[in-house]
């Protein structure tokens, strides 16, 4: 009978914690509705996050910005060989905004912005094909950006600020794919974690060689979202299970990775505001999610290999009307999640954000902000090949498809 | 106006939401049922029918039941609701009146360190008398041979204590008189599987042997339970089982029987089992040896040298068993001890008394007159684990009674070692030629009455099997063997498989279907199901 040890102490192998690719651009909805471009854009608090110099050129004393977007998110998994449907059930995802600039005297202005860059909610039914990948999970994460800029001169200008991150994460998988208890109830982990802190920063410079064109440039740094001592909770352990699967504490860690953003945007026929985004995230800094259990759960190393990913953005803004503006724009969205590490946690290929939304001025210092998203996934075949049982990889395999949309509102007021 | 457009915008992108695959599963004719309709499909057969695992039927196991999930799959291409007699609990085991009914014991599952096999402790909820009301699609009945299924007193409750009805049955059954294939029939099925020969040789190779060879004998009603029955009695009744089932044009699967002497019941405790390395029986050996080594001279004496037991003092030794196939030497042992003016000295090197010679000249011919020590052709049942090396305490008591010393008596009742092992804990080499004389004929009037029936498609269940033995199956990154408890394949009472069993045989199924009725069902996932339970 010792031999069923091994075939029991094997099993906690493979899966993921967060969703990694789900970097959820929504920072603000105004550039949100111009295709989320925003590095070499003039117009509003938003800049803070967008780039920070360029919030030296806002016109007023001082500016705020503060929106918030429903994500409706669903994705559907099939597999023909076996006959399974499954969709998601995501809750609504809420990512919100908050910006504020004060402009302290000609050369010196001061933001603060507060944001949501990273957050993810998946849910799958309880105990479904993939539930040794993951049943749910919900990321969190808020971040808090003081910032300076310096107007170097009328063409130049630098700015940046240090980001506190404050996150949250539950995450919730069986065990394996087929261990229960004596009545058939899956064995399954929960991890927690609240109150996860991380530090980084951001820095921009943005240049206007020229009237009516302006070229931006944005680095943000990797922050690393570190969980010493969550808390891990096993339910459903078979009382005789060789080994201790008592709840316990864990440890983690997360790259939210580094990214550098440069652009352009230029004025024409007087009512119109193009802008063109270049957008490159060093995904890489992502190689493997590794948790480690203070039980015999052990370390569960879980490969994640994610590549460099880069993102394409194009969006224009047209003053219709004295009172209102009408944005819209595209992106091309690259999933840096590659063959093969295609996980259920974050059901992620390469997609197309349409975006548009309008501004409508209540009067010279408010204006309602409005804006949608449609991202498109086309439908993908791939796997997650890296879960393994008694050593040997066991893939998950299926068609996915994914649609998210979201609406956004938001308020501007200058000073 | 601007409003208008953007909640019409907003709209479009909420239904968009809805993720749908270009060819989705859900599709109409995405999969084909081909020629065959599974609208109401009826499983009809044993144990291996009704999902039974882990010695009893309980709710886990019926779940996993493989007509359960091949009926799963052919909700994809038309199949209907499949009833199933469920149990009312995990833990197994029947009651009648109130009462556990002896033999249906609750369910075994792995407990303790080491985790070995061990009955769930508890009372069974499941009352016989309970009748459920049917039809049920899973006509399985665990312990049914194929005579019981045209039997009309297989499930009259008044049977239930003389045995001559099946709990299982009664509780399922439409009427008292209703035979299984009657309710099988009654629901008018348009497919059927059919897997039914198992125990009219499985329960003779489980009890040892100890029932006997009807072959020849045309009236099951005068079988024993542990039996083999009749190779024609079962032609006949399974003539009678297709030609019911495919009277209103049903189309079907039939599987063969596989060898009952591949299954972990069997093949699991070793013949030799006896090694000189435990410390209750290495340092007994040279006593053994020099007690035993009388016994030899006195088998070469009467001409059967082979029957000499001998134990070895490097590597470990068969058990000693009784096997009825051997002439009773019983008589010209005693009479050549006694006949030996040797002896009287030798019994009091025992420490017995002269007097005793008599005494026990005559246990030893009674004990060792049809003994021998096991061969790598006695296969060993399951149950004899627990027992191998123990002491027969009722033996003990009876050599007590005729005047040997407590010490001496339990020295002389310890089973397979000096105490042969009594025929239900052996399947000798006769015996399980008697079994797979039987099972091949079975297996020749399955393949025969189902190849007469272009609508009937015969499942080789039994090579699968072989296979298990064999290094095993293999998909979705799992391998079962026959190994017990750990190979995955076999629940813990070493005949019935687990769930993961239950579904490696169901994809088996599923491929031929879709081979011979041109279908395209999809297949399960055999990594998903569970193997033994741990408690």
């Amino acid at each position: 009978m010792k031999k069923l040890l091994s075939f029991v102490l094997f099993f906690l192998v493979g899966s993921s914690l967060y969703a990694g690719g789900y970097r959820v651009s929504i920072q603000g909805q105004k550039q949100l509705a111009m295709g989320h471009t925003g590095v070499a854009v003039i117009s509003s608090a938003e800049s803070v996050f967008f780039n920070p110099a360029s919030i030296s050129f806002l016109d007023g004393k001082m500016n705020f910005s503060l929106g918030a977007s429903g994500i409706i998110g669903e994705t559907r998994y099939e597999n023909k060989a076996y006959g399974i449907a499954e969709n998601t059930d995501n809750p609504l995802g809420t990512p919100f905004n908050l910006y504020a600039t004060y402009k302290a005297n000609d050369w010196l202005s001061f933001g603060l912005g507060v944001y949501t860059p990273y957050g993810s909610s998946v849910e799958w039914e309880k105990d479904w094909a993939g539930s040794h990948l993951v049943n749910d999970i919900s990321l969190k994460a808020i971040f808090v950006q003081p910032t300076v800029a310096l107007k170097i001169s009328e063409h130049f200008s630098v700015g940046g600020g240090a980001i506190y991150a404050n996150g949250s994460v539950e995450f919730n998988k069986n065990l394996n794919r087929n261990l229960t208890d004596i009545n058939g109830n899956r064995t399954n982990v929960t991890i927690e974690e609240k109150g996860i802190s991380a530090w980084g920063y951001t820095f921009g410079i943005m240049l206007k060689p020229i009237e009516k064109l302006n070229i931006g440039f944005n680095y943000r740094s990797k922050l690393n979202m570190v969980v010493e001592g969550g808390a891990a909770d096993f339910e459903n352990v078979p009382n005789s299970l060789p080994g201790d699967f008592s709840d316990t504490t864990f440890d983690a860690e997360l790259p939210m990775p580094a990214e550098i953003t440069m652009g352009l945007s230029y004025e024409f026929c007087e009512k119109f505001l193009f802008a063109f985004d270049y957008n490159f995230t060093k995904w890489s800094q992502y190689e493997n999610l590794t948790v480690t259990f203070n039980n015999s759960a052990g370390i569960s190393s879980n490969p994640r290999n994610y590549k460099d990913a880069e993102t394409f953005r194009l969006g224009l803004q047209y003053k219709a009307f004295d009172k209102i503006t009408l944005r819209t724009g595209i992106y091309f969205d690259e999933s840096p999640v590659q063959d093969g590490y295609f996980a259920p946690e974050t059901p992620r290929n390469d997609s197309v954000g349409y975006t548009g939304g309008l501004s409508y001025k209540i009067n010279d210092k408010l204006s309602i902000d409005a804006s949608f998203l449609y991202l498109h996934f086309d439908e993908i075949e791939n796997s997650y090949d890296h879960y393994q049982e008694n050593g040997q990889n066991v893939p998950f395999s299926g068609t996915y498809k994914s649609t998210v949309f979201s609406p956004g509102l938001g308020l501007s007021y200058r000073l | 106006m601007k409003n208008f457009k953007y909640i019409t915008l907003m709209a479009l992108g909420l239904i968009a939401c809805e993720p749908e695959l270009e060819n989705s599963i859900e599709d109409a004719g995405f999969y084909s049922a081909g020629t065959a309709d599974f609208s109401r499909f009826v499983s009809v057969g044993n144990s291996l029918t009704a999902g039974y695992a882990d010695g009893t039927v309980y709710l886990e196991g019926q779940k996993y039941s493989y007509p359960n999930i091949l009926a799963d799959k052919f909700s994809h291409v038309g199949g209907g609701l499949f009833t199933q007699p469920l149990v009312n609990d995990n833990l197994g085991g029947l009651t009648l009146g109130g009462n556990p009914i002896p033999g249906f014991d609750t369910r075994l599952v792995l407990t303790g360190d080491p985790l070995g096999p061990e009955n769930l402790s508890g009372t069974p909820a499941t009352e016989v008398s309970n009748i459920l009301a049917g039809p049920f699609s899973n006509v399985g009945v665990p312990g049914a041979k194929s005579f019981h299924l045209l039997s009309n007193s297989y499930g009259n409750i008044s049977g239930v204590p003389a045995a001559t009805a099946n709990p299982y049955f009664v509780r399922m059954a439409s009427s008292p008189s209703a035979t299984m294939l009657g309710d099988a029939v009654a629901q008018n099925p348009t497919f059927f599987s059919l897997w039914i020969g198992n125990n009219d040789i499985l329960s003779f190779a489980t009890s040892g042997g100890v029932g006997v060879d009807q072959t020849g004998n045309p009236d099951p009603a005068t079988y024993g339970s542990n039996d083999i029955t009749d190779p024609m009695v079962f032609h006949g009744t399974y003539d009678a089982l297709l030609s019911g089932l495919t009277a209103n044009g049903a189309k079907g699967v039939v599987m063969n029987l596989p060898s009952v002497t591949s299954i972990p019941y069997f093949t699991t405790v070793p013949y030799a089992p006896l090694s000189p390395a435990d410390p209750n029986f290495g340092p007994q050996i040279p006593t053994l040896n020099g007690i035993f080594s009388q016994l030899n001279g006195v088998y070469a004496f009467l001409g059967a040298p082979e029957r000499s037991i001998v134990f070895s003092q490097t590597s470990a030794s068969p058990v000693v068993i009784f096997d009825e196939n051997l002439a009773d030497l019983s008589t010209d042992i005693t009479a050549t001890f006694l006949g030996n003016p040797a002896f009287v000295p030798f019994v009091q090197s025992l420490g017995l008394p002269g007097a005793a010679a008599p005494l026990v000249a005559n246990l030893l011919g009674t004990t060792y007159g049809q003994s021998r020590q096991a061969t790598a052709n006695d296969l060993l049942v399951l149950p004899s684990s627990s027992i191998i090396g123990t002491v027969n305490l009722d033996v003990a008591a009876a050599l007590e009674l005729q005047g040997l010393p407590a010490a001496m008596a339990a020295q002389f009742a310890t089973e397979g070692v000096t105490l042969p092992l009594e025929d239900k804990w052996v399947l000798t080499a006769i015996e399980t030629n008697m079994v797979a004389t039987a099972q091949t004929a079975y297996n020749n009037s399955i393949d025969m009455l189902a190849s007469a029936n272009n609508d009937v498609v015969l499942i080789d269940v039994k090579a699968a099997m072989e296979q298990l033995a064999n290094g095993g199956l293999s998909s979705s990154g799992v391998t079962i063997t026959d190994d017990y408890a750990t190979g995955g394949g076999f629940s813990l009472d070493g005949v019935h498989p687990t769930a993961r069993g239950y579904a490696f045989i169901a994809n088996i199924i599923l491929e031929r279907i879709n081979e011979e009725f041109n279908a395209t069902i999809p297949v399960t996932n055999t990594g998903n199901y569970p193997t033994a339970y741990i408690n």
